[in-house]
């Protein structure tokens, strides 16, 4: 068994963390997300060419004179694949794709649309909302269960590293600009689902110990229960890595952001189950006596 | 104990084997229907396209106030009641009543045998508010009697939706309802939406009217434009014939014109309708309107009797052919909207499956390898595991002929990933354990007693998130909440049955050798 003494820097990463959280709010705030069309509303178009002369500023210039409001134009992986993205959507309009599509033979020869996504307004919105209720509703679920299975010093804990885990995630989003779409949505919930099942594997640990050792603190006592699982710790979260890195380069581009997003969670989820969900037992004093008295009701 | 009962390892091997054919027969091509089955392959990774429609009942309901309020006259008219400045504002029908008729008015609209304001007793409401004040009355549609007016219009949407799409031939298409004013069309295999999303973008509402010389007719006039826009009519609003009364349009050539052009034939009432009007309007131009545009006006030369005519309008025989698909399948009660429209090419179909594939066979690989040299003997358990509860997720999914989607397939490298945690959460306790217990056997059983609850916790939480995420989610993120889902069940049985077994066979061989694990 490894003995290292994680306790030591309870403090200097708390105040890690805590900045990092500052620093995601701070962009979440003020920059935002970088919606994609399921969010947003309108409409993308995944397309190939079969001229590889063709490069983005044709591709956009082809769009822009198009009057479809601000089009953005990325690579998708190859080389003649390419992401066009832009506000408008089709709203009463059957043959808005087919115009486009004609207008577009003119000025950039052959090439096939291998993805048509169009969403309006209404749906974009109602999605928002779907998403960021499935969100909220996982953590209350989560914390439902934590806190008929813990003592409430632990749910407070095990939320505490879940949120941070999920500000942070969309934080790093934020930051580098990174779409969020619905697959994100899902990211983030297996991330919660993951953070928690972490967590949960040290708390069994912290509260059999307290049960075990009446003696030994608190701040000693986390240490030894996350010495005493750390192998698995670590074993869990390479083999989910190596998962989510398989996908992330293999998996094909519309995948990309769904594993970053879960790399980034798995990761997160690791530290924040050690370095947020225990110090917070040690700030609430959680002893021997909390456990006992809570198992004599 | 690291005991197994006889029929429980046959119970388990049954079990395991029979999944795993399932698992199987999505790779071999069997005849057999019942053990043939195949997980469906959700549109993202078979190609193909997903529209939500939204029905625009704004015209139906004014259509339907409009009636009402003809209805409400003739009703108190038989009642000898007079009622007077009748209005529609918005969608409130307003009228005066003499204070002597007052409460009588009041009790036909309030009474649950009502005859003009239906009650409907499963909701406790009737199909219109009243609000009375003064003389005044203004009616508006109660809560479910716009529920039922919604219903009715999209069962009947549906419906024509339905034919619209039929008659193209895609194949399996999937049409169902959303709430009670959305449409949800899913065409598997559809390279390209465009056409079905004209056809079901139209109304497809046919009415033949005569153009209107003077502009002072009984019935009032519209100006109305050409289809190709290049001039407008001024047309009579009294409708001689509606694409109700079509039983059958085909495109056909006309022989003297060499044009192509849409054959209708009428029922027996229509026939009659557009003898009576044709041979009372020689001479006259009679305008054939589709959704408010006119088509075509040809001139009447004589008295149409047989039930049956021609629409011409500069067609190409696929706008032909589309304008009678059209007819056919008569005409949507209200517009339809796309307000969500996803499609995915076939190459990129495949593409998403075979990368799929790959980063499938290439996780597996790199958690096989790693388990392997982090626990040797026991790592081949756990790996044996994981192969059967793969068997098993695949297996189950195919049983239930679930919708595997390209998220779905993540789910499964997910599962992968996270499946061997249980036993690494035992086999660590084992390690645990072996310290303070010599005697191997009651060693490995303490490891897999203490690590239950914590197992238990640890799945139920991903479990949890699996749950909300298939209630929420929509498309192919729910096909990741199945996989994830489906894949805790089977990871717990492959740890709890499978790599339980095999550890406690391994274990009682070689008990008598120093550090098992």
């Amino acid at each position: 068994m490894s003995n290292i003494s994680f306790n030591k820097f309870y403090k200097k990463f708390n105040i890690l963390s805590i900045s990092l959280i500052i620093i995601s709010l701070v962009f979440l705030i003020f920059k935002g997300l970088n919606y994609g069309v399921d969010f947003k509303g309108g409409t993308l178009i995944e397309l190939r060419t079969n001229d590889k002369t063709n490069n983005i500023s044709m591709i956009r210039d082809s769009f822009n004179q198009m009057n479809l409001g601000d089009v953005s134009v990325k690579k998708f992986g190859n080389e003649t694949d390419f992401i066009v993205k832009f506000e408008k959507q089709n709203s009463n309009d059957p043959e808005f794709i087919k115009n486009i599509q004609n207008k577009l033979s003119s000025s950039i020869g052959n090439f096939d649309f291998r993805r048509v996504e169009n969403v309006g307004p209404k749906v974009s919105s109602e999605l928002l909302k779907s998403g960021i209720i499935a969100i909220s509703l996982s953590l209350a679920a989560m914390l439902l269960y934590i806190w008929i299975r813990f003592e409430w010093q632990f749910s407070l804990g095990a939320i505490l590293a879940i949120f941070h885990d999920v500000i942070i995630t969309l934080g790093i989003f934020s930051i580098f600009s990174l779409e969020i779409n619905l697959s994100i949505v899902a990211a983030v919930l297996t991330i919660v689902g993951y953070s928690m099942n972490d967590t949960v594997v040290i708390f069994d640990r912290v509260r059999e110990n307290l049960r075990k050792y009446s003696d030994i603190k608190i701040y000693e006592l986390t240490n030894i229960s996350i010495n005493e699982t750390l192998s698995r710790t670590i074993i869990t979260s390479i083999t989910t890595l190596l998962a989510l890195l398989s996908i992330y380069l293999f998996g094909g581009e519309i995948l990309k952001g769904f594993s970053l997003a879960m790399i980034l969670g798995v990761i997160f989820g690791t530290y924040s189950s050690i370095y947020i969900a225990n110090p917070i037992l040690v700030a609430l004093n959680v002893s021997h006596r909390t456990i006992v008295k809570e198992e004599k009701n | 104990m690291l005991y197994f009962s006889k029929l429980r390892i046959i119970s388990v091997i049954i079990f395991t084997i029979i999944f795993s054919y399932f698992a199987l027969s999505n790779f071999t091509k069997l005849d057999d229907n019942f053990f043939s089955k195949n997980i469906n392959l959700g549109l993202d990774l078979q190609g193909g396209s997903y529209l939500l429609l939204e029905i625009d009942n704004k015209p139906v309901i004014t259509q339907r106030l409009q009636a009402k309020i003809i209805e409400l006259k003739r009703y108190f008219k038989e009642k000898e009641i007079s009622l007077k400045n009748f209005s529609l504002n918005g969608e409130t029908i307003s009228f005066e009543v003499k204070e002597k008729d007052y409460e009588k008015v009041s009790k036909l609209l309030s009474d649950k045998e009502s005859d003009i304001n239906q009650y409907y007793q499963s909701y406790k409401s009737h199909e219109f508010d009243v609000i009375e004040n003064n003389k005044l009355f203004n009616l508006n549609y109660s809560r479910y009697g716009l529920v039922l007016l919604k219903n009715a219009s999209l069962d009947q949407a549906i419906e024509i939706v339905r034919r619209r799409v039929d008659e193209v031939g895609t194949n399996e298409p999937n049409i169902l309802k959303r709430g009670n004013d959305r449409i949800l069309v899913e065409l598997p295999g559809l390279d390209d939406p465009n056409r079905i999303k004209s056809l079901l973008g139209k109304t497809a509402n046919l009415t033949f009217q005569f153009i209107s010389q003077n502009s002072e007719e009984s019935f009032g006039t519209e100006k109305l434009s050409f289809e190709d826009g290049s001039r407008e009519a001024i047309v009579s609003k009294r409708i001689i014939l509606s694409g109700d009364n079509l039983v059958d349009a085909k495109p056909t050539m006309n022989s003297q014109t060499n044009e192509t052009v849409v054959s209708f034939s009428l029922d027996r009432v229509g026939a009659k309708k557009f003898g009576k009007a044709t041979s009372t309007g020689v001479g006259k131009q009679l305008a054939i309107i589709l959704d408010g545009k006119i088509i075509s006006a040809p001139s009447v030369r004589e008295p149409i009797i047989g039930g049956s005519g021609q629409i011409s309008g500069d067609f190409t025989f696929q706008s032909a052919t589309d304008l009678a698909l059209l007819l056919r399948s008569g005409a949507l009660p209200a517009p339809l909207n796309i307000i969500e429209e996803r499609t995915v090419g076939p190459d990129l179909g495949q593409d998403s499956i075979d990368a799929g594939i790959l980063s499938l066979i290439i996780g597996f690989l790199l958690v096989i390898i790693f388990m392997i040299y982090k626990y040797k003997a026991f790592g081949l358990i756990a790996n044996l595991a994981l192969i059967t509860n793969l068997f098993l997720l695949i297996g189950i999914l195919t049983l239930f002929e679930a919708t595997l989607t390209l998220p779905g397939i993540a789910g499964i490298i997910l599962t992968v990933g996270m499946a061997v945690d249980a036993n690494v959460l035992i086999f660590e306790r084992i390690k645990e354990e072996t310290k303070s217990e010599k005697n191997p056997i009651i060693a490995f059983d303490a490891g897999y007693t203490k690590s239950r609850t914590t197992i238990l916790d640890a799945n139920i939480t991903t479990l949890i998130a699996a749950f909300i995420l298939f209630f929420m989610g929509s498309g192919p993120v729910k096909g990741f909440s199945v996989t994830l889902g489906v894949g805790i069940i089977t990871t717990l049985f492959s740890v709890y049955f499978i790599a339980r077994l095999l550890t406690s066979l391994y274990v009682v061989k070689n008990k008598e050798k120093e550090q098992l694990l």
